[in-house]
């Protein structure tokens, strides 16, 4: 490991941790949380607000599923509409978990290793809020197993052939490594809060969980290549996941789907708003938790310019796109471009280069990669941009394709909005439970950025 | 079994340097049977007490290759043999539109095979072990480094091990009860 709180190069660097810490206050500040910390006012407002918001998503399936589809805005041309936007724009957000855990681990830098834990548990319900769209967006919820390669008495068996039974397998793929990465890596912190805690029911609940980790030596050279080769594993697993995704669009014939650009695009875009999601997260948890320490300034800057990257490849994808619509001469193809930016929609399409491509340029001046409020702001601003961006891929691209006869105006209804924010709710509920109930930084991975983590030889 | 009488001997350190110290000191002396204990992963660590052979490679491979064949297999026969869709006369065996699943099944068999062969390997979960025995076993996840010699080492002898044990400077040396 590169040493993490050396100035590098002339450009002084935020440390990974603020100097002064052990490892017993590295362990004790972190499982603090859990174990000693009362349940604070904010914390349980926090908390009923967005439980309440996951009230009315459950009311609103509840609904949907007494009355059926008819109840959102779906209809042809536009029948994909919110549910597939959410579904994206959610999957999308839980990319960045991964790449945070599994890739930047591949690439050594050890600064993720305060992040890395809420992200994963950021991506796991991301893809929980996404996987519930594309199951309800079906008609008849019920018969959601159908999509698996189950045996069953009416001797049907899925379409391999199409990349929306391709998405089943790879977002439960991603979905179960998710989870695996996440809980392998909280085994070691769960035998942690198993000896620190007082409370019996808690020591057996822990220890359990912890499944009698002891830090034996030959247990960590093990786990600690089984963490590597599941990094290893995700790294292509995650990239795979939003090409899957962009093949449902890029695999039709739908003017402003068919084309090639689509599967880098769109894992870029969504490391861009997962990004943006984490520091929307970490931003105030550093602040309400007390945990500048050990997510610092150098945590907001990288996070900021892996966002100013992504997003200018995301910008790049919108160039290459609008280009391509030109250049192929293709009258279906050209007409995309004009119904983006003069059709019935065009303020979502504005609005979406804004968000996405012109305010997220104050990110090269380092003030704002650096001050949490500003960062605050930007990171939802992405979060919206790339809504929007999803918005006009799925809707604006259904409502006219080729025959005139056939073009349509997409309007969301109540139970969409509530469906999609209850989701946001669900989310929060989850990250609210999370930061309470499991050490929301990887106490092992910090103690082995200490000084003296080191072993010094003679 | 003796072992029911005694586990072993544990000592203390403080620092993680100490601990793989002894730990080569340990096999030096001829000790064959003893492990290290520490709060995070020690590179060096393993290595210091002799352990060289990780199955744990070996499993992810056998798992991905398994999940490759029948990732495919399980489409081949759906798509070929099962339930044929004959579409405008395109071939049955139509392989790139395989890739995706196979890959993903793939990455789900060795995945899930590195989790449950690293826990089957390390003999997890074990909710018992007799080290839990020693109160300040309890550091070894905070901030504490101990290394054990095993009563079952053929060299062990309580008195002389402890002696052993002594002259590394731990912090602390106690008998595990078996």
């Amino acid at each position: 490991m590169s040493e993490p709180n050396k100035v590098e190069s002339g450009l002084v660097q935020a440390p990974v941790i603020e100097p002064g810490h052990t490892f017993a206050t590295v362990t004790d500040q972190i499982s603090s949380i859990v174990l000693t910390r009362p349940v604070s006012n904010g914390w349980v407002f926090g908390f009923g607000l967005s439980f309440l918001l996951t009230m009315g998503m459950l009311y609103a399936i509840g609904y949907l599923f007494i009355k059926g589809v008819g109840i959102w805005g779906v209809n042809i041309p536009v029948g994909w509409g919110f549910a597939i936007v959410n579904f994206v724009w959610w999957i999308g957000i839980g990319h960045a978990g991964t790449l945070i855990s599994a890739i930047l681990l591949l690439l050594r830098q050890s600064w993720r290793n305060s992040i890395n834990r809420f992200a994963e548990a950021m991506t796991l319900f991301a893809v929980s809020c996404a996987g519930l769209f594309p199951i309800l967006h079906l008609g008849r919820p019920w018969l959601a197993y159908w999509l698996f390669p189950i045996p069953n008495t009416m001797q049907y068996w899925p379409q391999f052939r199409s990349p929306l039974v391709w998405d089943v397998f790879a977002v439960s793929t991603y979905a179960t490594i998710s989870a695996l990465f996440w809980f392998i890596g909280l085994i070691p912190d769960l035998a942690t809060l198993r000896d620190r805690t007082d409370n019996r029911g808690l020591k057996i609940v822990y220890g359990m969980l912890a499944m009698g980790w002891r830090g034996s030596a030959r247990h960590w050279a093990r786990y600690e290549t089984a963490y590597l080769l599941l990094a290893g594993l995700a790294t292509p697993l995650v990239l795979s996941v939003h090409t899957v995704v962009s093949f449902d669009f890029a695999v039709g014939i739908v003017p402003g789907w068919h084309t090639t650009i689509f599967p880098p695009y769109f894992v870029a875009g969504a490391i861009y708003s997962g990004f943006a999601m984490v520091l929307m997260l970490a931003i105030p948890i550093r602040k309400f938790y007390g945990l500048e320490d050990f997510i610092t300034e150098r945590h907001l800057e990288n996070s900021a310019m892996v966002m100013l990257a992504t997003g200018l490849i995301v910008g790049y994808g919108y160039v290459i796109e609008a280009f391509m619509n030109w250049y192929a001469g293709d009258p279906n193809e050209g007409f995309v471009l004009w119904n983006r930016l003069h059709g019935p929609y065009a303020l979502s399409y504005y609005a979406l280069l804004f968000c996405n491509l012109v305010l997220p340029q104050v990110l090269w001046i380092r003030k704002f990669r650096v001050k949490p409020f500003w960062l605050f702001l930007i990171s939802l601003d992405i979060l919206v941009g790339m809504w929007l961006e999803r918005f006009v891929i799925v809707v604006v691209s259904l409502h006219r394709d080729f025959l005139t006869s056939s073009w349509g105006m997409y309007y969301p209804t109540r139970w969409d909005w509530m469906t999609y924010i209850g989701t946001i709710g669900l989310f929060l509920s989850l990250m609210f439970l999370f930061v309470r109930i499991l050490p929301m930084i990887s106490i092992f991975e910090m103690r082995t950025l200490l000084p003296e983590a080191e072993v010094k030889s003679e | 079994m003796k072992r029911d009488i005694l586990y072993g001997v544990m000592a203390e350190f403080k620092t993680p340097t100490e601990l793989v110290e002894a730990a080569r000191a340990t096999e030096h002396a001829g000790y064959k049977k003893f492990d290290a204990y520490s709060p995070f992963p020690i590179e060096e660590l393993s290595d210091a007490v002799g352990f060289h052979k990780n199955g744990v490679p070996l499993v992810v491979l056998i798992a991905g290759i398994i999940g490759c064949l029948s990732g495919y297999a399980l489409q081949y026969w759906i798509s070929v043999i099962a339930y044929p869709i004959n579409v405008g006369g395109r071939p049955m065996h139509s392989w790139p539109s395989f890739v995706v699943v196979t890959f993903e099944v793939t990455i789900l068999f060795a995945g899930v095979s590195a989790v449950l062969g690293m826990l089957a390997l390390n003999g997890l979960p074990m909710p018992y072990h007799p080290v839990f025995n020693v109160p300040r076993f309890a550091l070894a996840s905070k901030d504490r480094f101990f290394l054990i010699i095993f009563y079952s080492d053929p060299k062990f002898d309580l008195a002389s091990t402890t002696k052993f044990l002594q002259a590394m400077g731990p912090r602390s040396i106690s008998e595990v009860p078996g």
